[in-house]
């Protein structure tokens, strides 16, 4: 019944906000991608019939809606913004002379526990607010939306040189994070 | 030798792109010597498995 299907993809809604708003950082812009998505859903309904995940099938239309929006909000970031980016030298004070850690890098312990306690999340996810626009953005395209390196420079407009650049700072920063504010605790 | 700069690099890429036979080669070698440089690397791979599971978990349950 058509009105079966309206209730239960109104029931995903706070997961797909929640989803566009990890990625937008905006939260009209959130609110929006959603809207377009859970009306593209709707009229969309045959394509779903025989499809066994609603919210695998309903996220599937947000991150196309979320991609549009990125596209939307790149062409206003100002493109000074995309040369600073590639400058790695934050990670300097972590490298001696030679190119070696200076100081050890310790394992983490329980990582897996961590995946278990909604605490930890909200670490990582004051760890991701931290990260500058760009490489945050770029970040999630890649490890919370799971688009391929190539997907991202065209949509954002820049070489995968640079794109590698984003992820591997992103990466060292949150790293760095979450030892300082969960596990080196 | 690769220093640690350019391994913890190359670890990341690793995550976004096959690297060549040099490039795994020059890891692993790295990493039978430099314990740091292991411990980023299985760090940057347990970020990917976290931030997958980050809309996940808390979906659906009014959480």
């Amino acid at each position: 019944m058509p009105g079966d299907f309206r209730t239960q993809i109104e029931a995903l809604r706070p997961y797909l906000l929640r989803y566009a708003s990890m990625q937008l950082r905006n939260p009209d812009a959130a609110e929006d991608a959603v809207q377009e998505a859970l009306l593209a859903a709707l009229s969309a309904e045959a394509s779903f019939a025989g499809r066994s995940n609603l919210r695998t099938w309903l996220t599937g239309i947000l991150k196309h809606k979320v991609v549009d929006a990125i596209r939307r909000q790149s062409r206003e970031l100002p493109a000074s913004a995309a040369g600073e980016e590639v400058d790695l030298s934050e990670l300097d004070p972590l490298f001696a002379e030679d190119g070696h850690f200076k100081v050890a890098q310790p394992a983490w312990e329980g990582p897996e526990d961590a995946l278990g306690q909604k605490q930890f999340f909200a670490a990582l996810e004051a760890c991701l607010a931290r990260l500058p626009v760009r490489t945050g953005r770029v970040f999630l395209m890649r490890e919370h939306m799971g688009l391929e390196t190539g997907e991202i420079c065209k949509e954002l407009g820049i070489t995968p040189t640079h794109c590698w650049v984003l992820l591997y700072r992103a990466r060292m920063a949150l790293r760095e994070c979450l030892q300082t504010n969960w596990f080196g605790k | 030798m690769a220093s640690c700069k350019e391994v913890t690099r190359l670890v990341s890429q690793g995550l976004d792109r096959n690297l060549g036979l040099g490039e795994r080669l020059a890891v692993r070698l790295h990493f039978v010597v430099c314990k740091q440089c292991y411990n980023v690397g299985r760090q940057m791979a347990f970020l990917r498995r976290a931030v997958q599971k980050l809309s996940q978990d808390e979906s659906g349950k009014g959480g």
